[in-house]
C-alpha cells in the first residue's frame, strides 16, 4: 500500500497482508461479490422462501 | 516506427490515449444528454407535486416519474461513471485501454438500451417507475433495454479491470495504483455486483413479460431487485468520493492524509455498502429482524464509518495543503481563502458537505429499523436520495466536468460567470428541495403520490397545512435546482460546440468522441507514473484542526437529529 515504499522485486513475502489484498483487484472483486451475495441475497431469499404457503 | 497514440495535456500534465479519450468523451456526452432528459421530466414531476400548480394528469405524472427516475438514477450516472472508469485507468495509469473495440461495443449497447427504455416509457404503457415491481407489467422492450444497457456497462467494467492488468504488466506506474483509481475500482466492483443482481431478476422478468414463464414472485423480485436498485446508487458514492480526492489534488495539490486509512475506507465500501439495500425492505413482513438489523445496522454502519472517514480526510487534506501555503490563521482561514469562485472546487465542496449533513445523516435514520417506521415510503425517502445522488454525486460530476472541458475536450468554458454561480444555484435549489421533502415526509406525506389532496378520491384524508406548505417550498427549490441544472447543460454543451478551441484539432466532431487528427498524438508511451511524495516518503503527521472542528459539528448534528427522530417515534408509538 502507498504509505510505504514500493518493495523490491522478489521481496513480496514481506509485503503486509492488507497491502497484498488492496493491491489485488481480483481478490477485492471476489470479496465484493461474495459478501453481499451471502449476507444480503442468499440469507434474504432463504427468509422469503421459508415463508409458509397460505392454505 | 511505433504509432504515437498519446498526447499530454499542457494545462494539466495528464496523458490521454487516442481511443481512451474518445471513449471518455462519448460516454460523458451521452451522460449529459440523459441528464437533460431526466431533469426536464424531474421538473414536471416537481411541478405536479406542488399543490398550487399540480401540472400533469395522473397518467402523464407516472410516466414522467418513471423517466425521471430511470434516466437520472441509471443512465446519467452510469454513462458518466463509465467515462470516469476510462479516465481513472487509461489516463491516470498512463496506459492504453484494453480492447477498445469491445469498449465501443459496450457503449453502443448502452446507447441502444437507454434509448429503447426511454422510448418505451414515452409510449405510455410502461409507467412502472424506477422499481418496476412485479406483477405490475411493462412492455418487454423496457426490460430488454435495461438488460442491454447493463451488459454494455458490464463490458466497460471488465475493460477497466483488464486495463489495470495491462498497466501492471507493462509497468506503467510505480507502487500501488493511485487512490483515485482505487476509488474507481471500488465503484467498478460495486457496479459488477449490481449488474449481476440485476441480471438475476431482470432476465426472468423479461421472460415473464413475453409470456415464456408464468410468474415472478413479488417478494423474491423485491429482494433481488434492491440488490440492483440500491447498490447501483453505491456505485455513485464510490465514484463521487474518488472525484472528491481527484479535485482536492487538482485544485490544491493535496495528498491524502493517510492512503492506508482512505483505502481501508474504500474496502469497507466494497464489503458492506451494498448491504444497505436491505433498508428498502425494513417493513416487509416476510423477512425476519435478524436479516434486517444485521444488514442495515451492523453492516451499514461500517459503510457509514467509511463515508465519515472520506468526509474527514478529503477536507483534511485540503486544509493541510492550504496551511502549507500559509493560510494558518485561526481554524478556518484555509477554508475562507479557498477558491470559492472556481466551480471545480465549489461544486466538489458543496457536494461533500451536503452529502454528509443531509444525505448521510438521513441515510442512517432510514437504516435504523425502528425510526425507519416514521418515514418509510414517505417523501422523506426521495428527499434523502436527492441529497446523496442529486447533490452528492451529480454536483461532484458537474464539478469534474468543468475541469475536463478544457483538459479532455480542449475547449474553453463559455459563460464563465454563470459557471461560477452554477454550483451554488444547483446546490441551493436542491438543498431547499431536500429539506422540505424531508420535512413533509416526516409529517407523513407519501412518495410517488400524484395528488395528496385526494381531490377526486372516495376516501378523503387531510394532511397538515404545514406539510402542504412544505411541498410548495420543495417545488420552489426544485425550480431553482432546474435552473442550476439547465445552466450546467448550457455551459457543458455550449462549451463543446462554441467554446474557444484550445487545440487547433479540437473540432466539433472531436467534442463528441471522434479522435483528434493523428498529429495531435506525439507520444508512443508516456513516462512511467512515479510514486507520490507521500508514497515515497511514508506517512507524515498532518494537523487539520479546522476539519476536526467541522467533524465535531457534524457529530453533534447527527446526535441531535437522531435523538429528535427517536423522541418523535416515542410520541407516536407508545410502549407500555
Amino acid at each position: 500500500m502507498s504509505d510505504q515504499a514500493d518493495p523490491p522485486q522478489g521481496d513480496q513475502d514481506e509485503v503486509p497482508f492488507m497491502q497484498k489484498l488492496l493491491d489485488n483487484p481480483f481478490q477485492l472483486l471476489a470479496l465484493g461479490l461474495i459478501t453481499p451475495t451471502i449476507f444480503y441475497l442468499i440469507w434474504g431469499l432463504a427468509e422469503v422462501v421459508g415463508i409458509p404457503m397460505a392454505p | 516506427m511505433a504509432d504515437t497514440l498519446f498526447r499530454q495535456c499542457p494545462r494539466s500534465g495528464l496523458f490521454f490515449h487516442r481511443t481512451g479519450e474518445s471513449l471518455m468523451k462519448a460516454h460523458a456526452v451521452f451522460a449529459v444528454v440523459f441528464f437533460l432528459i431526466g431533469g426536464i421530466f424531474g421538473l414536471l414531476v416537481m411541478l405536479t407535486r406542488m399543490p398550487s400548480v399540480h401540472l400533469l394528469d395522473a397518467e402523464t405524472f407516472y410516466m414522467a416519474l418513471s423517466i425521471h427516475g430511470t434516466d437520472i438514477l441509471i443512465f446519467w450516472i452510469i454513462f458518466f461513471e463509465v467515462a470516469v472508469l476510462y479516465f481513472a485507468s487509461s489516463t491516470l495509469l498512463r496506459v492504453r485501454p484494453a480492447a477498445p473495440a469491445l469498449g465501443w461495443l459496450g457503449f453502443i449497447l448502452m446507447v441502444v438500451g437507454s434509448i429503447m427504455t426511454t422510448l418505451t416509457f414515452l409510449r405510455g404503457n410502461s409507467s412502472v417507475m424506477f422499481t418496476s415491481y412485479v406483477p405490475m407489467p411493462a412492455e418487454p422492450t423496457f426490460y430488454l433495454g435495461l438488460i442491454l444497457f447493463a451488459v454494455g456497462a458490464l463490458v466497460g467494467c471488465f475493460l477497466f479491470l483488464a486495463t489495470l492488468v495491462i498497466a501492471k504488466r507493462e509497468k506503467t506506474y510505480d507502487g500501488s495504483i493511485p487512490l483515485v483509481t482505487f476509488g474507481a475500482l471500488t465503484a467498478c466492483i460495486i457496479a459488477i455486483l449490481s449488474i449481476l443482481f440485476g441480471a438475476v431478476i431482470l432476465i426472468p422478468t423479461f421472460l415473464w413479460s413475453v409470456g415464456l414463464i408464468p410468474e415472478v414472485d413479488p417478494l423474491v423480485y423485491r429482494t433481488i431487485w434492491w440488490g440492483l436498485g440500491h447498490s447501483s446508487q453505491q456505485i455513485n458514492v464510490s465514484a463521487q468520493v474518488a472525484i472528491w480526492y481527484a479535485i482536492a489534488a487538482i485544485v490544491f495539490g493535496a495528498t491524502p492524509m493517510s492512503e492506508k486509512v482512505s483505502r481501508t475506507a474504500f474496502l469497507l465500501y466494497i464489503l458492506f455498502l451494498q448491504l444497505a439495500s436491505a433498508h428498502h425492505l425494513l417493513v416487509d413482513p416476510g423477512i425476519g429482524s435478524s436479516w434486517k438489523v444485521f444488514n442495515t445496522s451492523y453492516a451499514m454502519y461500517l459503510a457509514v464509518l467509511a463515508s465519515m472517514v472520506h468526509g474527514l480526510t478529503v477536507p483534511g487534506s485540503i486544509e493541510v495543503a492550504q496551511r502549507r501555503k500559509g493560510y494558518t490563521n485561526g481554524l478556518f482561514e484555509w477554508l475562507r481563502k479557498a477558491p470559492w469562485d472556481n466551480p471545480v472546487f465549489s461544486g466538489m465542496f458543496l457536494s461533500l458537505i451536503i452529502f454528509g449533513f443531509l444525505g448521510g445523516i438521513t441515510g442512517v435514520i432510514m437504516g435504523t429499523e425502528q425510526i425507519n417506521l416514521i418515514i418509510h415510503n414517505t417523501i422523506f425517502v426521495p428527499g434523502h436520495f436527492h441529497a446523496t445522488v442529486a447533490v452528492g454525486t451529480t454536483l461532484a460530476f458537474m464539478a469534474i466536468t468543468y475541469f475536463l472541458i478544457p483538459v479532455l475536450f480542449q475547449r474553453e468554458l463559455i459563460l464563465p460567470k454563470l459557471a461560477k454561480w452554477q454550483p451554488y444555484l444547483f446546490a441551493g435549489g436542491m438543498t431547499m428541495l431536500v429539506i422540505f421533502m424531508l420535512g413533509a415526509g416526516t409529517l407523513g406525506v407519501p412518495r410517488r403520490h400524484w395528488d395528496v389532496s385526494f381531490s377526486d378520491a372516495l376516501m378523503q384524508y387531510q394532511y397538515a397545512g404545514t406539510a402542504i406548505t412544505m411541498l410548495g417550498m420543495a417545488g420552489l427549490g426544485g425550480i431553482l435546482a432546474a435552473v442550476g441544472g439547465g445552466a450546467y447543460v448550457l455551459i457543458a454543451v455550449g462549451s463543446l460546440v462554441f467554446g474557444r478551441r484550445l487545440d487547433q484539432n479540437a473540432t466539433l466532431l472531436a467534442s463528441f468522441g471522434v479522435p483528434l487528427k493523428p498529429g495531435s498524438y506525439t507520444l508512443v508511451r508516456p513516462e512511467r507514473l512515479g510514486m507520490t511524495p507521500a508514497e515515497a516518503e511514508g506517512a507524515v503527521s498532518h494537523a487539520a484542526p479546522g476539519t476536526f472542528t467541522l467533524a465535531l459539528v457534524f457529530l453533534a448534528t447527527f446526535v441531535v437529529y437522531f435523538f429528535i427522530n427517536a423522541k418523535y417515534l416515542s410520541s407516536l408509538w407508545h410502549m407500555s
